[in-house]
């Protein structure tokens, strides 16, 4: 059959057929090459660059790195916060076979608690798989040797060094410092409103409170760039180009670390607070509020139990009462009263009361009664501020009114910032008619006044403030800004000094009442009657200064002040300011020591034992000691 | 020395010849699988137990083109219809029994081995359309044209129910090949380009599952969807558009070595291929291509008898449906069907299939003169 049809195809025709159908085929095939090629040619060489940029999109990223921060310095050059490196125990999960049982081991290894491990556990299900997670962070040394010397039983483990601020200091600077702490939500809410997340997309960090926190544009630097090739999941396989960041500036502040380590253990457990400032440019020398905290415990976020008991505290160590703490300033302000009074022509320096102790105003029942039961006698304006005579500045301020004073004492700069370089700064309170209908709706009545003169009556003040106040007396009238910032560290090693900041100056008519105000402080110390004398009893060096003891409990009008009777945190405040040398001051202290009792013995002894140190171990000024024989200076 | 060696490369051709293997043919494929080794070095990312395995593959495969080469084609004729209705039984009984893998019913467990219906079919399909076709007179008649046709659609539809669009897309278009090649008339060929036209709506609706569709809605935009669907035609235009004239250099290829490029060993091996060598190197592995069809399509001219040539017409020109829609589906040109580059995707089931492909080719290439003599 098959043999039979064979014989009839025409099997020429049937092959001639088929070659031109292969023929058709080829070109077909041909053609629809060239289509795939002319594809090919659009996107490998028409859209070439297109492609290009969308190839490197994929694979090129840009990381930010982190500036280092700026370190700070004491004004001799000693190093108060610097950037330490703190080991971290991280993991890469993606490394590991069987992760519960490395971190069983690891548990035992490096004394990891349960809540560690839970908290692990916890980041790990939330990232990705090659990206480390932290195991334990800030191991010591001793841990960070002991993991090393294990470390190639572990693959995939590993310890990672980041730098952190630390304080070696420690409580001592706290409240100068303050401290940087972990960004929060805040805190990059602020970032970006100042456009700045760019520059902290790296950074761990962020100063929170002190200098750290009002030197924060400084202090941070400038972030660099690294430019990486990753791959589609993201993980980085080289870096092809950095562009390094600029670190922050180096700063020094005016702070002289030896001072105010002896300011710190002179207030021992007082609560209270020394400022140190050199009135000739208003640096601040020393400055330290008592209780401090360590600044450390916040940088690597503080529990809880521990924030709550310095929170919670009476004693309230959270404060910088230098700045933030606003006290009555008593006695302290007579000087600058007496200067008013002189040169606003309402006294003279020979104007005399007779002080009986008590101050009553006409047609009023009421007693004002001086600090000394039986008065000063006959008092004149020196002798009122050498023996701190109450009854003459009952008698000033009602002569006065609460207008003057209140203008007056304004331009000294009380009721407002000094405008030290602390954001944490009250402005304290200058009473005034306005403020009172303002604050209790109620008419200024002369009544009020009259306390006025004592630094009593709703007046209150920093510690900055009074110091800041005398520096003008001390200056004539020149008017410094307190500053912490002393100028930056250049790269070789010079520092570049920032220029004092001034205020509008304070004006008087008559340039001689400085120096009536001035030798009647200086009374104070080295006169007769002077309520520092005793404290200042053969000092070296010739200070004047003024005490002040601040009430803090109003007694009835015919009861006496009973101190064991009083609770002690209603117990009077004691107050001192002071300077010297007085012919060439350096240095300018004030001292306010809570539920102390009076000035005098409380204030002014401590206010001393800072000069005493001063001016043994810091002054280049030497004083001869009068008592020394010349046997003694031979060698 | 010297005269042995002469006996030697005297002997040669004669030893190929007796075991019917096409030296030309041989020689363009092994240049093809030596270039498919190198570009799956790079795709791999250098896995050394991947280059051992696809040589294996690579191995069996040229062992199964020898043995096909070896049988006689009397017999490939005598079994056509038999290995044709044996596929269609398995490929209902896959449907009905059949295991799955990745969404779709494709594997026969014959307990002894898992097999795929579908990759007989490749070869069963055109072996017997070429059979019915070569029983009467070349051109056919359409009545000869119409059945051919059913022999076709009824496989295809199987295939494309498992759901396998790239293997009933290349079993249709080897049967259509063989009615072709016999010349069947152009008034009837656009007839029949009409019907598919209508037949396309009626995939669309009653056979394409979602996944398929998505791939068509995907490759119309891929930009719609950069993440999801869209992303490996993307990545592969990406690629294949950053290579450039001159190509990154092997093992330079971004997209590749650093993963952004999916499925890059296996169906998208040519966009690393096209990232690293370029256009330049595209038109050299074209020119690979072309050089083995041309030698296939000569061999189909040369071949005695009408079942013979179409058969080989048929293998060679479904072999560039693989090339033609590979490098159509990663360069954008065409929908993802997953049809893979071949003898240069990692991968083994089809790869032998073609290697088979060639063996009967290198017999219908190789047995005719003996036939003649």
């Amino acid at each position: 059959m098959g043999r039979k049809r064979q014989h009839i195809r025409d099997h020429s025709a049937e092959a001639n057929l088929f070659a031109r159908r292969c023929a058709i085929a080829l070109l077909i095939v041909v053609a629809m090459l060239g289509v795939v090629v002319s594809n090919l040619y659009s996107l490998q060489v028409s859209q070439f660059e297109d492609y290009q940029t969308r190839s490197n999109g994929n694979r090129i990223k840009v990381l930010p790195v982190a500036p280092n921060r700026g370190l700070i310095y004491d004004r001799n050059g000693i190093l108060l916060a610097e950037n330490r490196p703190v080991f971290t125990l991280e993991v890469i999960p993606e490394q590991i076979d069987d992760l519960q049982q490395t971190i069983k081991k690891l548990a035992v290894l490096m004394d990891i608690t349960a809540e560690e491990q839970e908290e692990f556990f916890t980041t790990l299900n939330s990232q990705r798989r090659f990206k480390p997670v932290a195991l334990k962070t800030q191991l010591s040394e001793e841990e960070v040797a002991r993991f090393s010397a294990q470390q190639h039983h572990y693959k995939g483990v590993s310890i990672e060094a980041r730098l952190s601020r630390h304080y070696p200091y420690g409580d001592t600077l706290t409240h100068i410092l303050g401290y940087v702490a972990k960004i929060n939500k805040t805190d990059l809410q602020k970032i970006t409103e100042a456009g700045q997340e760019a520059n902290y997309a790296a950074t761990y960090d962020i100063g929170k409170l002190g200098i750290e926190k009002f030197h924060e544009d400084k202090l941070h630097g400038e972030v660099g760039y690294q430019q990486v090739e990753v791959n589609s999941q993201g993980r980085i396989i080289r870096t092809l180009d950095v562009d390094p960041p600029t670190p922050g500036q180096d700063i020094v502040l005016n702070i002289d670390l030896q001072l105010q380590m002896a300011v710190q253990k002179t207030l021992e457990e007082q609560r209270g607070t020394v400022v140190v400032s050199d009135p000739k440019t208003g640096g601040i020398l020393a400055m330290y509020s008592n209780p401090s905290y360590d600044p450390n415990l916040f940088v690597h976020g503080i529990s809880r139990k521990n924030y709550a008991a310095l929170l919670n505290s009476p004693d309230r160590p959270l404060i910088n009462r230098a700045t933030q703490g606003q006290y009555p300033p008593a006695s302290t302000i007579k000087p600058h009263l007496a200067l008013l009074g002189l040169d606003s022509g309402t006294i003279d320096r020979d104007y005399t009361i007779k002080d009986t102790g008590r101050f009553r105003l006409p047609n009023v029942s009421h007693v004002w009664r001086d600090w000394k039961r039986w008065g000063h006698g006959k008092v004149n304006v020196s002798k009122a501020i050498e023996v701190s005579c109450d009854t003459y500045y009952y008698d000033l301020a009602y002569k006065l009114g609460i207008d003057k004073i209140s203008a007056a004492m304004t331009d000294f700069g009380f009721g407002d910032y000094t405008g030290i370089d602390l954001y944490e700064e009250s402005d304290g309170n200058m009473p005034s008619r306005g403020w009172k209908r303002a604050r209790f709706n109620e008419p200024w009545y002369v009544g009020d006044t009259i306390p006025v003169g004592i630094g009593q009556s709703f007046w209150t003040a920093t510690p900055i403030q009074l110091n800041q106040s005398v520096n003008t007396l001390i200056n004539r009238g020149t008017r410094y800004v307190p500053q912490l910032l002393r100028g930056y560290m250049q790269s070789n090693g010079e520092v570049a000094l920032a220029s004092p900041k001034t205020l509008r100056p304070y004006l008087v008519q008559e340039d001689k009442n400085w120096n009536i105000v001035l030798k009647a402080m200086w009374k104070v110390v080295n006169g007769e009657e002077g309520t520092a004398r005793h404290a200042f009893d053969d000092v070296l060096y010739e200070s004047a200064g003024k005490t002040g003891t601040a009430q803090l409990f109003s007694i009835g009008q015919n009861e006496s002040y009973e101190e064991d009777e009083v609770a002690e945190r209603l117990r009077d405040n004691a107050m001192y300011v002071g300077f010297a040398p007085f012919d060439a001051p350096e240095i300018s202290v004030t001292v306010v020591i809570e539920n102390a009792g009076g000035g005098s013995s409380n204030a002014a002894p401590v206010a001393r034992q800072v000069m005493d140190y001063y001016f043994a171990n810091i002054s280049s000024t030497t004083f001869p000691d009068p008592e020394a024989t010349p046997e003694d200076a031979a060698p | 020395m010297k005269n042995k060696r002469a006996t030697l490369s005297n002997n040669t051709p004669r030893l190929l010849e007796r075991f019917h293997i096409d030296v030309i043919l041989l020689m363009g494929l092994l240049t093809l699988m030596g270039v498919g080794m190198v570009t799956l070095y790079s795709a791999s990312g250098q896995d050394m137990a991947q280059m051992e395995r696809q040589l294996t593959r690579l191995a069996v495969g040229l062992g199964v083109m020898l043995i096909m080469a070896q049988i006689p084609l009397m017999a490939y004729r005598r079994l056509s219809p038999y290995a044709y209705i044996a596929g269609l039984l398995m490929l209902i009984a896959v449907l009905l029994f059949g295991d799955m893998g990745k969404g779709a019913q494709r594997w026969l467990d014959l307990k002894v081995i898992r097999f795929q219906p579908s990759e007989l079919m490749k070869l069963a399909v055109p072996m017997m359309v070429a059979w019915y076709i070569s029983k009467f007179t070349l051109p056919p008649r359409t009545l000869h044209v119409v059945t051919g046709f059913i022999l076709v659609v009824i496989p295809t539809v199987l295939i494309a129910r498992q759901p396998d669009l790239g293997t009933s897309l290349l079993i249709a278009s080897s049967g259509i090949f063989a009615i072709f090649l016999a010349g069947m008339s152009w008034r009837l060929i656009g007839v029949v380009a009409g019907m598919i036209g209508a037949f396309a709506p009626v995939m669309w609706f009653f056979l394409m599952k979602e996944y398929q569709k998505q791939r068509v809605v995907t490759f119309l935009n891929p930009e719609s969807d950069p993440l999801g669907a869209g992303y490996h035609i993307i990545q592969s235009k990406i690629a294949i558009g950053s290579g450039g004239a001159q190509g990154k250099g092997w093992l330079q290829g971004t997209q590749s070595q650093l993963e952004f490029l999916p499925e890059r060993h296996t169906d998208f091996i040519f966009s690393v291929f096209s990232e690293e060598f370029g256009l330049v190197g595209v038109i050299g592995l074209l020119a690979i291509y072309l050089f083995i069809i041309c030698r296939g399509l000569i061999i189909a001219t040369r071949a005695q008898d009408a079942y013979s040539k179409l058969l080989a017409g048929s293998i060679t020109l479904t072999f560039f449906v693989y090339i033609f829609v590979n490098m159509g589906m990663v360069s954008g040109l065409l929908p993802v069907v997953g049809v893979p580059l071949p003898l240069i995707s990692y991968g083994g089931t089809s790869m032998v299939t073609l290697m088979a492909g060639f063996g009967i080719l290198m017999a219908i290439g190789t047995q005719k003169r003996f036939l003649s003599r």
